[in-house]
């Protein structure tokens, strides 16, 4: 079925290397990862070199090119959330899930990220799961947050 | 094409407009480094050791010269203790990736380099991008590319094209000043596609 | 809804809206924006409106869910108008008391502002200290707008300003005005807008294309986000006249992809313009036709340079390129290509509408108009606060942000972002001023503070901004990926308690390499920042190399 959807977004920008981006962000959005077939797809499809459409998918972290957890957990490394104590509560999580960010841990229950920002400083520091914000946090509260997301 | 009157290095230089400063300056025979450039490639401006000071109405920038186009009355410095002092720390970072390419211990000579300032680093790329841009505008293959950003940039060579493209071609391999690409080739081919080099002898 | 034809029958839309609408009636304004979203004020909303619903309230009070109304800390934030009566930190369980109370015309006492330090509460938002002491001439229509209805952006006089630049004024006469205003770009470069626009204009080529820069990536800065989210119309209006005077078409939206609510609204924008007749064909029955497409940045700060943006937009890796010829001459597929920030195109439609000279009258001689700050760090009251250029950042950090939490003066406060520079305690006196600051080495960037406290460690906010652009430049050029990566380390042993004699000697020439042979902006600033810590800090250096052992 997600196979379907993937069709349906390639399909609609065949032809139009312009698009590259745009329809990497829609596969990414729909499927969590981009699989290098669905890759290879969408270079023969836009009309784009294969080797841009890798540069494309690598260049931004966004995109991940290996399957993701079923909870995606963004640790806020922007510059107030770091004056705030961000490295610290950062810490404190890759202990709790046993990762680094970028990785994905063995049960595939989270993956996760950093980065900045994303114009929330005032509820910094934060751990966003799965798009929900949780602000104010410190890292003796991120095991309690952490553990509602089976 | 109106023909721009400039000066490099104190001598008057006759180019065409729309030429850069480095094509006036080679045809005049006066030296500048390169690196990432190619005449054959677009010009790509990564190396900036082709770095030179222009004056243009009396005021003063640095430009690289593989890309700023000539102007009327431009004045062109070629050499300074800027210009010096970029060229040698660019050296230095590059030779911390690779102390034996041949292109940069010959510089490193002229500019005072020492391929110890800084410690060793683990990727002997200078990502010059030869190979990548070579492969893309002239063999039109595109076999190899960049990957990622920022300090973790890399070239990788597509498995699925070099498989069949990269044997029979090496074109790549005599331009890269580091020995890099065609190291990065057989690392690929070792772990992608082992044994399966495909030669213009080898039967579709 | 047929489109609007004529600068007549917009007013006669706008007439019919307001007369429509009864001042007098309660309307009560909930703050959806960025913060306050984040604690839960979706809630909040929902609770009102559930409230409202069960006591069939409907035809007597108003509820409005906005974009942010600039007093992040205090969130979620609530508005009640008439009277512009502030509720802070609003909870569901709060929602039956203040529907009660505003129904009834009286005031929520144990909602209102209560100052830290003296006890004393302030009601409406002119005497809340936050807002106080700001000018809210582009931010402060957030909270009476729902973004994903025009007809507030009208009620308001949205759209009077494209009416009067298309139908009074010729492109050039738009262009001059704008160079009268000196409006400078807000995004970082401080580059006078009209000198672009007429760059652009003047370019060759038929095929022109204006862009509105959303990408905010500098962290710390969450101004363009909450007026593009909360008004996106008013950012819209400034871009279509732009478009008129400059002779584009074609506009690009390039923005984040990662804030749902931001994209929602500004394709809703774009939707009902095209719909009213503000965008698409013959807009107002003026003859000039632009359409809008929506781009979107996927994570890297380099892809706020306009060259790499550029080159997003036409679908390649964000890599800049050299500005030896300009982007208004040679941009997106090499046509003449006019780039600005979301504030700078919000700030176009009150100079046609008001004129230059009233523009003029705001800010100092060399920065006019009004500027939006992101007050972020250990600061009491952080958010969005607007001020006139040339306040001095004493009031921004102690008037409106409260100050540090404790009492104590900050160490230090951070402009401009990973391409700025740290300001010492003691310079605290010195007004926003473009180039003021610049001359500091803090350079205002697109409007982010940061507040340090005393016990900052300026060797390790220092190192912090260098691994950050480690990650989030191109890589393409020598002097930034590897200029950067050796400044890093050299920091980071510092930190580490490894720091060598010598190392500040290297640092800086490291530094001085870079800011002059590297290919873009981001490469070309990003050791300022070491650079103003070095200026004002370099003591701590000194210290932290001389002690051998690892900082706190």
């Amino acid at each position: 079925m997600r196979d379907d959807k993937i069709d349906q977004i390639i399909d609609q920008h065949r032809g139009m290397p312009g698009s590259l981006t745009r329809v990497l962000v829609e596969i990414q959005h729909e499927n969590h990862w981009l699989p290098r077939g669905v890759l290879r797809r969408v270079a023969e499809a836009l009309d784009v070199p294969f080797s841009r459409v890798m540069q494309i998918a690598t260049v931004y972290k966004t995109f991940s090119l290996t399957p993701k957890g079923r909870h995606e957990v963004h640790v806020c490394t922007g510059m107030s959330c770091h004056l705030r104590g961000a490295a610290g509560l950062l810490d404190a999580v890759q202990r709790l899930i046993g990762i680094k960010p970028g990785e994905t841990d063995a049960e595939s229950r989270f993956s996760l990220e950093t980065g900045s920002c994303l114009g929330t400083c005032s509820i910094g520091p934060e751990i966003i799961v799965d798009g929900t914000h949780h602000g104010r946090m410190t890292p003796a509260k991120a095991e309690d947050v952490l553990k509602h997301y089976r | 094409m109106s023909e721009i009157l400039l000066q490099i290095d104190g001598k008057a230089v006759k180019a065409d407009e729309g030429k850069t400063i480095l094509q006036a300056a080679q045809s005049e025979n006066i030296f500048i480094p390169t690196l990432c450039h190619h005449k054959d490639l677009t010009p790509y401006g990564a190396c900036r050791i082709c770095l030179v000071e222009v004056e243009v109405r009396g005021r003063k920038n640095h430009v690289v010269s593989c890309l700023y186009p000539v102007a009327r009355d431009l004045i062109v410095r070629t050499r300074s203790e800027t210009v010096d002092k970029v060229r040698r720390m660019i050296l230095e970072e590059l030779l911390a990736h690779a102390p034996n390419s041949p292109e940069l211990v010959h510089l490193a000579q002229e500019y005072g380099a020492d391929k110890d300032r800084y410690e060793r680093e683990s990727s002997f790329c200078i990502l010059c991008g030869l190979c990548v841009r070579y492969c893309a505008e002239i063999k039109q293959k595109n076999a190899v590319g960049f990957i990622e950003r920022g300090a973790r940039r890399e070239i990788r060579f597509i498995p699925e094209i070099a498989s069949t493209e990269c044997w029979s071609c090496q074109e790549c391999f005599s331009l890269c000043p580091t020995s890099a690409a065609q190291a990065t080739y057989f690392l690929t081919e070792a772990l992608a596609f082992p044994g399966k080099r495909k030669a213009p002898s080898d039967s579709a | 809804m047929p489109r609007l034809h004529s600068a007549a029958e917009l007013e006669e839309l706008r007439a019919g809206i307001l007369s429509g609408r009864d001042p007098e009636m309660p309307c009560i304004a909930v703050c959806a924006g960025a913060g306050c979203h984040g604690l839960d004020s979706g809630r909040v909303v929902s609770a009102f409106e559930e409230e409202v619903g069960k006591l069939s309230l409907g035809a007597k009070v108003t509820i409005r869910a906005t974009g942010c109304h600039g007093f992040c800390e205090k969130g979620p934030n609530v508005v009640i108008s008439p009277g512009a009566i502030c509720y802070f930190e609003v909870k569901p369980e709060d929602v039956p008391d203040i529907v009660a109370h505003t129904v009834k015309g009286e005031v929520l006492d144990r909602l209102v502002y209560t100052d830290p330090d003296t006890g004393q509460k302030a009601v409406h938002l002119g005497e809340v200290p936050f807002y106080k002491h700001q000018t809210r001439l582009l931010i402060g229509d957030n909270p009476r707008i729902d973004p994903m209805r025009i007809e507030d952006y009208l009620a308001l006089g949205g759209y009077a300003a494209l009416s009067k630049a298309l139908f009074e004024m010729s492109p050039d006469q738009v262009i001059d005005e704008v160079k009268k205003a000196n409006l400078r770009g807000r995004g970082g470069g401080g580059f006078p807008a009209g000198l672009k626009w007429e760059t652009a204009k003047n370019a060759p080529g038929a095929d022109k294309y204006v862009i509105v820069n959303g990408h905010e990536g500098e962290p710390g800065a969450f101004m363009d986000r909450a007026l593009f989210t909360g008004n996106p119309h008013l950012v819209l209006e400034g871009l279509i006249i732009g478009a008129y005077a400059i002779g584009a078409h074609q506009g690009f939206i390039y923005t984040r992809h990662d804030s749902p609510q931001l994209i929602a609204h500004i394709e809703r924008a774009l939707a009902q313009a095209e719909e009213y007749g503000f965008l698409g064909e013959n807009i107002l029955g003026s003859g000039f036709n632009f359409r809008v497409e929506l781009h979107f940045d996927v994570g890297i700060f380099v892809s706020g340079e306009s060259s790499a943006l550029m080159q997003s937009i036409e679908g390649n890796p964000p890599e800049p390129r050299s500005k030896y010829i300009r982007t208004s001459v040679s941009g997106i597929w090499d046509r003449p290509s006019n780039l600005n920030n979301v504030e700078t195109w919000a700030n176009v439609p009150q100079i046609i509408s008001r004129g230059a000279e009233w523009y003029t009258s705001i800010g100092t001689e060399r920065s006019k108009g009004t500027k939006l700050i992101s007050l972020s760090g250990h600061i009491m009251n952080s958010g969005v606060a607007e001020v006139p250029m040339g306040t001095p950042l004493r009031t921004i950090v102690y008037d409106i942000g409260g100050g540090v939490p404790g009492g104590k003066a900050p160490r230090a406060v951070h402009l401009g972002g990973p391409m700025g520079g740290s300001i010492p305690e003691r310079l605290i006196d010195t007004p926003l001023d473009f180039d003021e600051l610049a001359a500091l080495g803090a350079p205002i960037g697109a409007g982010g503070l940061l507040v340090m406290d005393d016990e900052t460690d300026m060797v390790e906010v220092a190192r912090y901004l260098l691994e950050f652009l480690t990650n989030e430049s191109c890589g393409k050029c020598v002097p930034c990926r590897e200029g950067m990566r050796q400044m890093l380390k050299i920091l980071t042993n510092i930190t580490k308690g490894k720091g060598k004699s010598d190392d500040i000697g290297r640092l800086e020439d490291l530094s001085d390499v870079t800011g002059v042979a590297c290919l873009c902006a981001l490469g070309k600033t990003a050791p300022d920042p070491l650079r103003s810590m070095l200026r004002y800090f370099r003591d701590e250096f000194e210290a932290q190399i001389a002690s051998g052992t690892e900082a706190r």
